[in-house]
């Protein structure tokens, strides 16, 4: 742009500097110009990026729930064994999922690489001189609980854990035995039996239980009650034998559960008989129950983790969970099918629940291994593995791998999962769910607990539920307040008293929330249940005595009225509202006394209405005050920017002021005011300390006014520290946080693309 | 009436009264918070009387009144208490007894009728300790290694000259404590550190090795010096104790090492009352907060928020100004730019708990351990970027309140009349040197408004900082006087968190409420006084750009 001054050489006596100095500072302007376009660009596109990066982030890493769950074909090898030739009775997996153990009819504990195949050691079980093992149980997988009975009807509990050594910073695991209640092996209640159908062990609060049943129906069970001396730390095993009522027909399987109070025999029919232990001198038969359709027989029946529900498979293939239910009238508890899953093609074989988790293998008679998860009540998947029926199964402790062994193969097959997530289905999340203990399927959000075999519960509605009602109540209050206000402040108010107004009001939108919401808490939630009568009064007398005020007004001699001009009817009612406040505080009590026996709160109580301290009026009311300046001040910039000649033409045709405000200003700034009430609303969706304060945070599902409710901002506040990266839960808060996102973004956006229009027609009026 | 009806006045009467309550709600909320916030620290009278509430045992009281309440006799007839049917309402007072170690009771309900005469004594003398919160009694006698040495009237005045004493030591203990120790701990740690790194990268040769001995040892016998010194103190701070008799007439002994303060509130004058007040509000903002927060200052709270709003400031200004000129002067004007615009400006309103979220996941675990791998291998296992930390925290805010300066910035710039611009350009000047010699230096106070509402909305922020580096307690302030001096990877304390905190989680909610009223105050002035600046020069501003425009 600049031309040089002159295309010769400078004769001496010039100013400029010389050609090659000019032609370098031009260079150096150009280098420089080029660099600020470039570095601003960057940093303004970096920043872009950066805020675009929160959208991404958030869908990264709620994205993985979304994966689907794949079930691969690792590696195969021939069964490890070395000499031994008898049959597989069990398998498992250690909690690196490195090594696999394979439990031999013979006593002899084979465990090999689960990459490879190769045998690492062999542990022997002792089994009494000259008997054999002849029945086989276990308990909870994450217990390692197992139990051998022998030929002579004596039985032995064993663990098989994995201990982890570091050798030179490398990690070994090896397996080792042991013995919870003595090496010696146990004679159980019946002499005569030889030979058990049926052997369960379990690992309850306080002791094991150990029960048996045979061929003709005899069953029996022993209990030990282990303590362990304070002092000395050696543990101290009491046994007592009890006999359980015979079953008249061959028992197919026996399970205890983990409470120790409940007994399940299964017959050959498929029939459950339900006993109560809770006095195991005297069992209590509950009740029969039919397991399966009639003509299908029950192939496997097991407990998921902490023995809560049962999973049955039937020879038809169907799978189906069963729980023990208690309803309100009975006491007694009712074993009642909640779901059934995609059924397998062929008879149940077997089934191995995860260790932690509420999820399940299933093998059947074709071949084909099911991976399905209770609590969303979803088949993972379904792959076809082995060629002839699955005989074992063993799925390892981190969900990871799983063995696989074919009846009559001698193929050992390796399947690799990958299943983080598997609670997440939509209908998990989003619907009602029959959870373990329930009476019926509900949404709850209830996502830990002390106890590991905790079944979570994550349904995102009643959150979702409190955060509309919490945002409702709020916008109920904030809503008229604040167009009403906005429509006087920008039409009728003198600019004299507007110009203090209306920053006044917005600056309450910068007051901390902190601060709102500790006041909620602390000082208006006591305070209304103390005096609930000023809800009723304060509602009905404000309006009715600032009318009256009105009234008397326009009733004064018109030389009063002029001393005070248009616009300051806002400055007249001060005094008017503060008395109308102190009538309602001060008539509270004796409202109190005259009407509800001298308690409010107890009168509430005694018609049924629950009432909680902290609760959804007390969040409507702070949060109400925090989003009346939002709406507040766009709203009054929407009115106050009607044309002014629309307005002075609708007085010039004899319209009122209140006809005008009606008939033109509303109508053309509805949408300006709409848009505030978007926004206000999006605030009160995604405020969070004014919840946390003033709530009680109690995840309930109701719009009752007087109970409080947790909102989907405060839940992440209250849980996300708390949380293991990466779990479920974890994921579950990134996606509730997602929600919020997306949700007040869109809401936003719609606001502005509403007040852009409106602008637009503003400036064209 | 008809007519009045039909004009539409009440109406207006109506949408005025909204206005009316909307005002008197603000002021009112912002009196309350004046009220309670100051009052806290007024040293109300002591009064002596005794409670006889029918059919129990009378209770001597002695402590000073925080508030009344009027209920229903039918409801405190329902809560068990035997107040007359003919009755109809019953004030209630809560009175502060302290002695919660000697009562376990410092706060107390007590119907008012059922109170004797209330007397006043002179002597009657509050002392705030140290732990278990504020003891009230008259005093007895003075001891000085378990002796007596004053009982009669100069009681007081020498114990007054003690518990300076007394606390001049405690002060000693601490700035050594404080001071000294915790930079040989800081030495020490480094030490440690030092040698982790060394075997790491494999360079621990035994000349090292020697080395870091000898630190080590140098830091130990440091170490041992103070702790002498420590030891001295302590045995010269428990010299003196005081024997107080508490209402019920039982004596108790209280170490002068455990007295913060002491004052007779009944023989005060109004003056010598504002003085303490003064004092009083002085220990409160530079104190350090003592029994899990609920006494003392707030000083390492005052000063987490100022760093990090500071730290905030820093990373927010010069990446909002960017994306504000790219926006405004350097991208092409079009559709996408008008989406990518109206995307930025939502982020304002978006909930702040998400930018929390986000700060967590993205900058705490993702790149907070990423750089802990590369840059703190010796520290790990123990986090050191890779856990919530005052850095996080700022960055989280930046985040939060970019848009608030881009959009303040952009309006600076759109302001800015384009005859100033083309005026440049016409004179020959480059597009970049219009913008940073003319068009941006008329824009600054723009940009001073968009900074101070962003460092306003950041310094009322708690939600997302819950997440991101603030807790209840942290041992350290973020500067120190050791190297590098700023600890960006440090937890810091916020006024936010602590009304939070302190009004909500803390075991003894009654003696914490006054203390967080005045937390609450500290907060809103700070956040007041920011947007008042704001709002004063942005009006600044307008009179100026009017005065250049026309």
């Amino acid at each position: 742009m600049s031309t040089p001054a002159s295309e010769q050489p400078l004769s001496t006596g010039s100013l400029l500097p010389s050609t090659e100095r000019r032609q370098k500072l031009r260079k150096r302007r150009a280098l420089r110009d080029g660099l600020s376009l470039y570095g601003v660009g960057a940093g303004g596109i970096g920043v872009i990026i950066a805020l675009g990066l929160i959208f991404v982030y958030l869908f990264y890493e709620t994205f993985p729930m979304l994966k689907p769950v794949s079930v691969e074909m690792e590696t195969e090898f021939s069964v490890p064994r070395g000499a031994d030739q008898t049959p597989t009775l069990h398998l498992t997996l250690d909690r690196f999922e490195e090594i696999g153990a394979r439990f031999a009819e013979s006593g002899v504990i084979t465990v090999f690489s689960a990459r490879t195949g190769a045998v690492r050691e062999r542990l022997q079980i002792p089994i009494p001189e000259g008997e054999r093992i002849t029945s086989f149980g276990r308990g909870e997988n994450r217990r390692s609980l197992f139990v051998y009975g022998f030929s002579d009807g004596s039985i032995l509990p064993v663990r098989v854990e994995y201990p982890q050594t570091f050798v030179a910073g490398v990690r070994q695991v090896t397996a080792a035995l042991s013995f919870p209640l003595g090496d010696e092996a146990i004679s159980l209640g019946a002499g005569d039996v030889d030979e058990y159908s049926a052997l369960a062990v379990i690992e309850g609060r306080g002791g094991f239980i150990v029960a048996a049943g045979t061929e003709d129906g005899a069953m029996a069970m022993a209990l030990f009650t282990t303590r362990t001396n304070l002092m000395t730390g050696a543990t101290q095993v009491t046994r007592s034998d009890y006999r359980l009522p015979s079953l008249g027909r061959p028992v197919r399987q026996i399970l205890v559960n983990e409470s120790l109070r409940n007994v399940f025999a299964i017959d050959e029919r498929g029939h459950l008989f339900s006993y109560d232990i809770v006095d195991p001198a005297n069992p209590r038969l509950l009740e029969e129950v039919e397991l399966v359709d009639p003509g299908v027989r029950v192939t496997a029946a097991e407990f998921l983790v902490g023995s809560r529900s049962l999973i049955v498979g039937g020879s038809d293939g169907s799978v189906r969970q069963w729980i023990l239910v208690r309803d309100e009238q009975t006491i007694t508890p009712t074993l009642t099918m909640i779901r059934s899953f995609r059924p397998q093609p062929g008879a149940v074989t077997f089934i191995d629940p995860e260790y932690i988790r509420k999820g399940f293998l299933v093998g059947d008679d074709t071949g084909t291994v099911g991976l399905h998860y209770a609590t969303s009540s979803v088949t993972l998947a379904m792959k076809p593995v082995s060629d002839t029926p699955i005989a074992r199964l063993a799925i390892g402790p981190n969900n990871g791998r799983a063995l696989v062994k074919g009846e009559g193969s001698d193929v050992m097959r390796v399947l690799a999962i990958s299943n983080p997530h598997p609670q997440t289905s939509l209908s998990g999340l989003w619907g009602r769910v029959w959870y373990e203990g329930r009476s019926q399927p509900e949404f709850i959000w209830q996502s830990s607990s002390a106890d590991d075999a905790f079944e979570a519960k994550f349904s995102i509605v009643p959150l979702s539920v409190g955060t509309l009602k919490a945002a409702l109540f709020a916008m109920l209050l904030a809503t008229p307040l604040a167009l009403m206000g906005a429509i006087y402040t920008a039409y009728f108010m003198a600019p004299r008293i507007r110009r203090i107004v209306k920053p006044s009001i917005e600056l309450m939108e910068a007051l901390p929330t902190v601060i709102l919401g500790f006041l909620a808490g602390i000082w208006l939630a006591p305070y209304v249940e103390n005096n609930l009568p000023i809800l009723v009064t304060g509602a009905v007398l404000f309006p009715l005595l600032i009318l009256v005020a009105g009234f008397s007004w326009s009733r004064l001699p018109g030389a009063v009225r002029n001393l005070v001009p248009d616009g300051w009817e806002a400055a007249l009612l001060i005094p008017v509202v503060l008395f109308t406040g102190w009538i309602v505080v001060t008539s509270s009590p004796w409202i109190e006394v005259l009407f509800f026996d001298g308690s409010m709160r107890q009168w509430l109580t005694e018609v049924g209405i629950p009432y909680d301290q902290r609760n959804a009026l007390i969040v409507g009311m702070a949060m109400g005050f925090a989003v009346i300046p939002t709406i507040f001040s766009i709203a009054e910039d929407a009115v106050f920017n009607v044309p002014k000649h629309l307005t002075t033409g609708s007085l010039a045709l004899g319209a009122t002021p209140w006809q005008t405000v009606m008939g033109v200003v509303l109508l053309t700034a509805s949408p300006g005011m709409f848009s505030a009430v978007m926004i206000g609303f999006g605030r009160a969706v995604g405020e969070t300390m004014i919840v946390l304060m003033a709530s009680g945070n109690s995840p309930v599902l109701n719009f009752n006014l007087f109970e409080g409710m947790r909102t989907l901002a405060a839940n992440i506040a209250v849980e996300l520290p708390e949380t293991d990266v990466g779990s479920t839960h974890f994921r579950v808060l990134f996606l509730s946080a997602l929600v919020l996102l997306v949700f007040t973004f869109i809401l936003n956006t719609l606001a502005e693309i509403v007040r852009q229009r409106l602008r637009k027609r503003y400036a064209s009026l | 009436m008809k007519a009045w009806w039909k004009s539409g006045a009440p109406w207006i009467w109506l949408n005025g009264g909204a206005v009316t309550i909307s005002m008197i709600m603000v002021f009112g909320l912002i009196l309350l918070i004046l009220v309670r916030g100051f009052g806290a620290f007024w040293p109300h009278a002591v009064f002596q009387t005794t409670y006889v509430q029918p059919g129990t045992d009378p209770v001597p009281i002695l402590g000073e009144l925080r508030r009344s309440q009027v209920f229903t006799a039918e409801a405190m007839r329902d809560a068990g208490l035997p107040i007359p049917q003919e009755q109809a309402l019953v004030t209630r007072h809560l009175i502060k007894m302290g002695n919660r170690d000697v009562t376990g009771r410092d706060f107390g309900f007590f119907v008012a009728d059922f109170l004797d005469e209330w007397v006043y004594p002179e002597e009657a003398a509050v002392l705030e300790r140290r732990e278990w919160g504020d003891f009230y009694g008259t005093p007895v006698r003075l001891l000085e290694r378990g002796n007596p040495v004053v009982t009669d009237k100069a009681l007081w005045p020498e114990f007054k000259v003690r518990l300076k004493r007394s606390n001049q030591l405690y002060d000693e203990i601490r700035s050594i404590e404080r001071g000294a120790i915790g930079r040989i701990n800081f030495a020490i740690e480094r030490v440690r550190l030092d040698r982790r790194r060394a075997v790491l990268r494999d360079t621990l040769t035994p000349e090292v090795e020697a080395e870091l001995a000898q630190r080590r040892a140098r830091l130990d016998a440091d170490y041992a010096v103070l702790e002498a010194r420590l030891n001295e103190l302590y045995a010269d701070a428990g010299r003196d104790s005081i024997v107080m008799q508490v209402a019920d007439g039982s004596e108790v002994t209280i170490r002068l090492a455990d007295i913060v303060k002491a004052w007779q509130p009944n023989t005060m004058s109004v003056f010598s009352k504002l003085g303490f007040y003064l004092g009083d509000i002085k220990d409160f903002i530079f104190g350090y907060p003592r029994e899990a927060n609920t006494e003392g200052g707030i000083f390492p709270a005052i000063f987490g928020t100022v760093v990090m709003v500071l730290v905030m400031s820093i990373i927010v200004t010069p990446f909002g100004i960017l994306a504000a000129i790219y926006l405004r002067e350097y991208a092409k004007q079009g559709p996408l730019l008008k989406t990518v615009r109206i995307s930025v400006y939502n982020l304002a309103g978006v909930p702040s708990i998400v930018f929390g979220v986000f700060g967590l996941g993205f900058f705490v675990y993702f790149v907070g351990s990423s750089i802990d791998q590369v840059f703190y291998p010796e520290a790990l296992p123990a986090p050191t970027f890779g856990t919530p930390g005052l850095f996080w925290a700022s960055l989280t805010l930046a985040l939060l309140t970019l848009p608030v300066v881009i959009v303040s910035t952009e309006e600076g710039l759109a302001r800015i009349p384009s005859t100033i611009r083309e005026g440049s350009l016409a004179l020959g000047a480059t597009k970049g040197e219009t913008l940073w010699k003319v068009v941006v230096p008329l824009a600054t106070p723009a940009m001073m408004t968009g900074l101070i509402l962003a460092i306003a909305r950041a310094a009322g922020e708690v939600a997302p900082l819950m997440l991101v580096g603030v807790v209840k307690l942290a041992p350290t302030l973020p500067i120190d006087g050791n190297f590098p001096f700023i600890h960006l990877e440090r937890k810091i304390m916020h006024l936010g968190f602590h009304i939070y905190d302190v009004g909500f989680q803390s075991p003894h909610a009654e003696a914490a409420e006054q203390l967080v009223y005045a937390t609450a105050l500290v907060l809103v002035v700070l956040i007041v006084a920011l947007n008042l600046s704001a709002i004063t020069i942005r009006n600044h501003l307008r009179e100026k750009y009017r005065a250049e425009s026309d």
